[in-house]
């Protein structure tokens, strides 16, 4: 309806503009070519160089990994057609499938892999833990490699397979010797799709087309898994920074996709019946409160311990997303819904808000009415939401905040300051992570807990260390369920970081698409277009 | 009784005059009035029926206007209709001080370039210089480089007004040197202050008030692009510009988010138009026909 | 002529060089080390001494600034923090939409505002005049953003008539170049468009005063024949000067409606560069638009000459 109802205006404004101009109008000839609005604008074209999730998606689109993470949260070899492991654990022997190919017309080979699983391994959290493992890796012939391990490493495949930020995409041999901290640029892979570099707009476009050369596997796609079949010619990457606009042109048909719309802007599109509003992200996403444990007050676990009391869940998460089919509380330090997940230890937080406790605790730690800085976000609006909402449930037990509002590329900047608060420093912010990054203790970035090394915030327990170690090192899940449950009750305890809540980020798409793939990242293999 | 009638007889042509005027200048009134609402508006905000205008609510957020929110609540539960009249304030702190603040410089400036040629080369440059960055972007410039607070909004966009005011007044003293009433003064050997104090301010006092209410509208629209773009006054501050930028987001689903505070921003802008045209007619016969 | 034109372009070097020496300051005082953000979020001190070095950070202002300025003057702004793509190339890949916008609302602007401030001009005092100065008042009052909103509201997701947000370059189609500039021109313009209609009438009220105009009136010449060929022609120097000045105000305005409608231009480069403190993109575009502004305004002096034949240099 929609779109006979728009044509027939616009014919009537095409004529009179044509009449007037002298001008043939011509139809834009679209073919095949899905117009999709990214989460972000793509800057970074090293995946693993940066952790940010719309370079991520990029490394998908252009890259191919040895392993990747189906539903059911399983490694499937991908790139990888055969493999053994030695009955010691100690021996991994990959063989590639056959017909890889990168988009420079060069074969995959050893080299390759071994080369950008050593570039990761410098920059992944869990790369790095699987290097501790790892004692060589050596090519057999041009298609199988093995890697040795000097102690055993249950998480190999888990790590190679990686869904989220880092993953180790296989890139050319020539690329991957690129020094760990110094970023590509170099956009060659042997993924399903084929980066336009010409064609790239930093802060608005990004163009992909169908790689020929890709072979897909035969099995359907389960999440990163199966057989990326890539049904459309182009694909372009709109970014467009006002969700109004992005919310505005999606109903007009002006582009097919919206990744991530603002829950509040559901509803809104769910009137037009040309369009899908989908929940595709069975992972949903998980908000974090973060301390600075370097800094006074907060380097006071008391201090920590008191906010668990008073951050109320369903309202920050009524302001990060509204309708509450589009949130729930989630009490653990893991993803909620997911294995590892548990309410042990969070009772603090489970409860009603208890402002009393709170204000008791404060007292304990000798809170003197210091200056609080919160760092937010004002374009980042499930971010802002959060830090507004905690911001007046703090300044409700009398502690003296100051709530600093910049964009999320000046915090970041900000964030990695460990100097005091009236040098730049701060003492909390907030951000979420995709709930694919919370699902272990092998993954959590804020449950890292190894002081200045770690993660911003710098929390340190040696103890939730000492813990994950041993979590990596678990034969069974039983085994890993009860490590996971310990540290998360250490977690709650010394409060490294406070879990507010998580929600889902739907997306949104015309009727014309089909195919796409549920998952907790978007991919755009498998969809077609009508 | 002899009272009553002087009463009588001094009101009368009162009147007559309050009407004469409204007749005569029918914009200038409105602007007045409606300037002098918004100006009353934020001064006893706190009195108009509203709340705290940066208290968190999340359970009554994006409320429609009603009875309760006479214009509704936005993304966190807050008030529009008490973030509106707050928001007045600092619309005219901004409007008002960056006219105040750009003033002073320029005149100064102006002054001191009229006058002394080693300054007039060299300022003079540096205000074609500033003047040649346009003034929004100049003003964005300058508050990438700081930390969002109203001080630094004031301060940027008078930077960016101030070359205008300068040339404006060193073009007054220009001519105004030349008179023959200041080669007299200085002839008979005047102080440079005392004549400049004395025969060349009161004579740039008339135009620069005019440009002054000009400046004022343009600050105004220009902190309120400043905090739309997200470059302006912090967010819990609620300004106009700051309560669009928050709802823009549901622009669709919310127009009031923007409507309110993009009427009463206009219309404080279109006041102090009104009035600087106003200005313009009744001190200098001259410019107003230019303009 | 010629050595008006020397001396003219002569006297825009002090100016740009003022521009520039601003716009290098903006980097040099600019907080945070753009070291400390080239090398990441895992860079050890040392990686970022090493950038600090081979970046010439260490270096006092005017060496630098000297530096600096010979890489502008030979078309280097220097790399963009984020993206690590050349600034030159960043703003190349804008500069069509820009332009396109920009030129299409001088275009329209004039076209309509100029004979709107005559005819102003001529009514004097009646109704048609109140009206066309009420309306640039308001156009005055109006922030861009406002309207802009209003105007999508009303014409694309309401009445469904024309596109809501994007580019299309006019190579992929002249309709649909056109369709998608309507709505920002609009919000860009009203402004722009208000000023000159303003000063028009202004100018042509001063003329028509003049006695020549009376003269000419007297002689019997009729109304219209009077009005453009002596009155205009009169007014058109100081028209074609607000036309030059006002450049500002477009580029000012070029910034929020990029924003807007999602226009891929420099003024989008330029909110985004701000956001994201990406200084050398600030630079650059803070020093493109400033030589735009200048370039622009030295076009109007010059065309001075041509307007008004009583000009000579």
């Amino acid at each position: 309806m929609a779109s006979i109802k728009r044509g027939l205006p616009r014919l009537a404004v095409a004529a009179v503009l044509a009449a007037l101009l002298g001008a043939p109008a011509h139809a834009q000839t679209s073919g095949k070519t899905i117009k999709f609005i990214p989460q972000a604008d793509l800057r970074v074209l090293d995946p693993i160089w940066t952790t940010a999730y719309i370079t991520r998606n990029y490394g998908y689109m252009v890259y191919d990994t040895l392993f990747a993470l189906d539903e059911h949260l399983h490694p499937q070899p991908e790139m990888v057609g055969s493999y053994k492991v030695s009955d010691d654990k100690l021996t991994y022997t990959f063989t590639l499938r056959d017909h890889l190919k990168f988009t420079d017309g060069m074969p995959v080979r050893s080299a390759d892999c071994i080369a950008s699983l050593a570039r990761w391994m410098k920059r992944d959290a869990l790369g790095q833990a699987m290097a501790q493992a790892v004692g060589e890796m050596k090519p057999v012939d041009d298609r199988t490699f093995s890697i040795v391990l000097k102690k055993p490493f249950p998480l190999l495949l888990d790590a190679i397979g990686k869904l989220s930020s880092n993953v180790p995409f296989i890139m050319p041999e020539r690329v991957a010797k690129t020094d760990a901290n110094t970023q590509i640029t170099d956009p060659t892979g042997s993924g399903p799709f084929k980066f336009l570099k010409d064609e790239w707009v930093p802060g608005s476009k990004a163009v992909f087309v169908k790689n020929p050369d890709y072979v897909p596997r035969s099995e359907p796609p389960s999440w990163a898994a199966g057989g990326k079949v890539v049904k459309v010619d182009r694909v372009e990457w709109d970014y467009i920074p006002d969700p109004a606009t992005a919310a505005a042109a999606l109903n007009a048909g002006e582009v097919d996709w919206w990744e991530q719309l603002p829950p509040d802007l559901v509803p809104m599109l769910r009137r037009n019946q040309d369009v899908v509003v989908a929940d595709t992200d069975p992972l949903g996403s998980v908000g974090v409160a973060r301390f600075n444990s370097l800094l006074p007050p907060f380097n006071n676990v008391k201090m920590r311990q008191a906010l668990l009391y008073i951050v109320n869940q369903t309202d920050i998460m009524t302001s990060v997303a509204g309708d509450p089919e589009n949130w729930k509380a989630c009490y653990s330090v893991y993803t909620c819904g997911t294995p590892m997940a548990s309410d042990a230890g969070a009772a603090p937080l489970m409860g009603k808000p208890d402002p009393a406790k709170a204000k008791a605790l404060i007292k304990e730690a000798g809170y003197n009415g210091e200056r609080i800085v919160l760092l937010t976000a004002t374009d980042q609006p499930s971010i802002n939401a959060q830090a507004n909402v905690v911001a007046d449930e703090m300044r409700q037990i009398g502690l003296n905040v100051d709530l600093q509002a910049m964009d999320w590329g000046t915090l970041i900047n900000r964030r990695a300051s460990k100097a005091p608060i009236d040098k730049g420093g701060w003492n909390m912010f907030f951000t979420w992570f995709g709930g694919a990054d919370m699902l272990n203790p092998s993954l959590n970035f804020p449950l890292n807990t190894v002081g200045e090394k770690g993660w911003f915030g710098w929390a340190s327990d040696d103890k939730i260390v000492a813990l994950r170690e041993q979590w990596m090192q678990a034969s069974d899940a039983a085994a890993q369920k009860q490590i996971a449950t310990a540290i998360q009750e250490e977690a709650f305890s010394s409060v490294p970081f406070i879990p507010t809540g998580q929600f889902i980020m739907p997306t949104a798409f015309r009727k014309s698409l089909k195919g796409v793939v549920p998952a907790p990242v978007v991919f755009l293999w498998n969809v077609e277009k009508d | 009784m002899a009272a009553i009638s002087a009463d009588i007889v001094v009101r009368a042509p009162r009147r007559r005059w309050l009407r004469e005027t409204v007749r005569r200048h029918p914009t200038v009134v409105a602007g007045s009035l409606i300037l002098l609402a918004m100006v009353a508006m934020a001064i006893f905000a706190p009195y108009l029926g509203t709340v705290d205008p940066i208290a968190v609510a999340p359970v009554k957020r994006l409320r429609f206007p009603s009875e309760l929110y006479w214009f509704g609540t936005d993304a966190y539960g807050r008030d529009v209709y008490s973030r509106t009249l707050y928001g007045a304030r600092v619309s005219l702190q901004v409007g008002l001080g960056v006219a105040l603040f750009a003033t002073v410089f320029g005149l100064a400036i102006g002054l001191v370039t009229g006058f002394v040629r080693l300054a007039d080369a060299l300022l003079m440059r540096v205000m074609d210089g500033l003047m040649s960055v346009p003034p929004v972007l100049l003003a964005i410039a300058l508050m990438a480089l700081t930390k969002a607070s109203l001080g630094n909004v004031i301060i940027a966009i008078t930077i960016s007004e101030v070359p205008r005011v300068a040339r404006l007044v060193r073009g007054v003293v220009l001519s105004l040197r030349e008179q023959p009433f200041v080669e007299a003064a200085r002839a008979a050997g005047t102080p440079l202050l005392r004549t400049l104090w004395r025969h060349i301010l009161p004579n740039t006092i008339a135009p620069v008030l005019v440009q002054a209410t000009y400046i004022c509208a343009s600050a105004m629209i220009t902190e309120a692009v400043l905090s739309f773009i997200g470059a302006g006054t912090p967010p819990q501050i609620p300004s106009w510009g700051n309560i669009m930028a928050e709802g823009r987001l549901y622009f669709e689903i919310r127009p009031y988010l923007i409507i309110f505070p993009g009427l009463f921003l206009s219309a404080t802008v279109l006041a102090v138009n009104l009035v600087g045209d106003g200005l313009r007619d009744a001190l200098d016969p001259r410019l107003a026909r230019r303009m | 002529m010629f050595a008006y034109l020397v001396r003219r372009l002569l006297a825009t070097i002090p100016v740009m060089g003022v521009v520039a020496l601003f716009v290098f300051s903006l980097l040099y005082i600019a907080p945070g080390d753009p070291a400390a953000v080239i090398a990441g979020d895992f860079a050890t001190a040392q990686q970022i001494a090493l950038i600090h070095q081979k970046l010439g950070l260490d270096e006092p202002f005017f060496v630098r600034f000297g530096h600096w300025l010979w890489a502008v003057l030979h078309g280097d702004l220097g790399i963009s923090i984020f993206t690590n793509l050349p600034v030159t190339q960043l703003i190349g890949q804008r500069l069509e939409p820009t332009l396109a916008l920009t030129l299409t609302t001088l275009v329209v602007t004039i076209v309509f505002a100029v004979p709107l401030g005559v005819i102003a001009a001529w009514k004097a005092g009646t109704w048609i005049d109140r009206l066309v100065m009420i309306v640039a008042v308001a156009g005055f009052s109006l922030p861009a953003f406002v309207l802009a909103y209003l105007l999508i509201l009303a014409f694309s997701i309401k009445l469904d008539l024309l596109p809501v947000q994007g580019y299309v370059s006019f190579r992929d189609g002249f309709l649909p170049f056109i369709e998608h500039l309507i709505l920002p021109s609009i919000t860009l313009g009203l402004v722009y468009g208000a000023l000159i209609a303003r000063f028009t009438r202004a100018s042509m009220l001063e003329v028509l005063s003049q006695d020549y105009i009376r003269t000419a009136q007297a002689k019997g010449l009729a109304n219209d024949q009077v009005l453009l060929r002596h009155a205009l022609k009169n007014a058109a120097v100081p028209i074609a000067t607000v036309i030059g000045i006002g450049i500002a105000l477009l580029i000012s305005g070029v910034i929020v409606t990029e924003t807007v409608f999602a226009i891929p231009g420099i003024g989008r480069l330029t909110v985004d560069a701000i956001l994201r403190r990406d200084y050398p993109i600030i630079q650059g575009v803070v020093l493109l638009f400033s030589a735009a502004y200048v370039l622009v305004n030295l076009l109007v002096d010059v065309s001075y000459t041509l307007l008004d034949p009583r000009v000579r240099y």
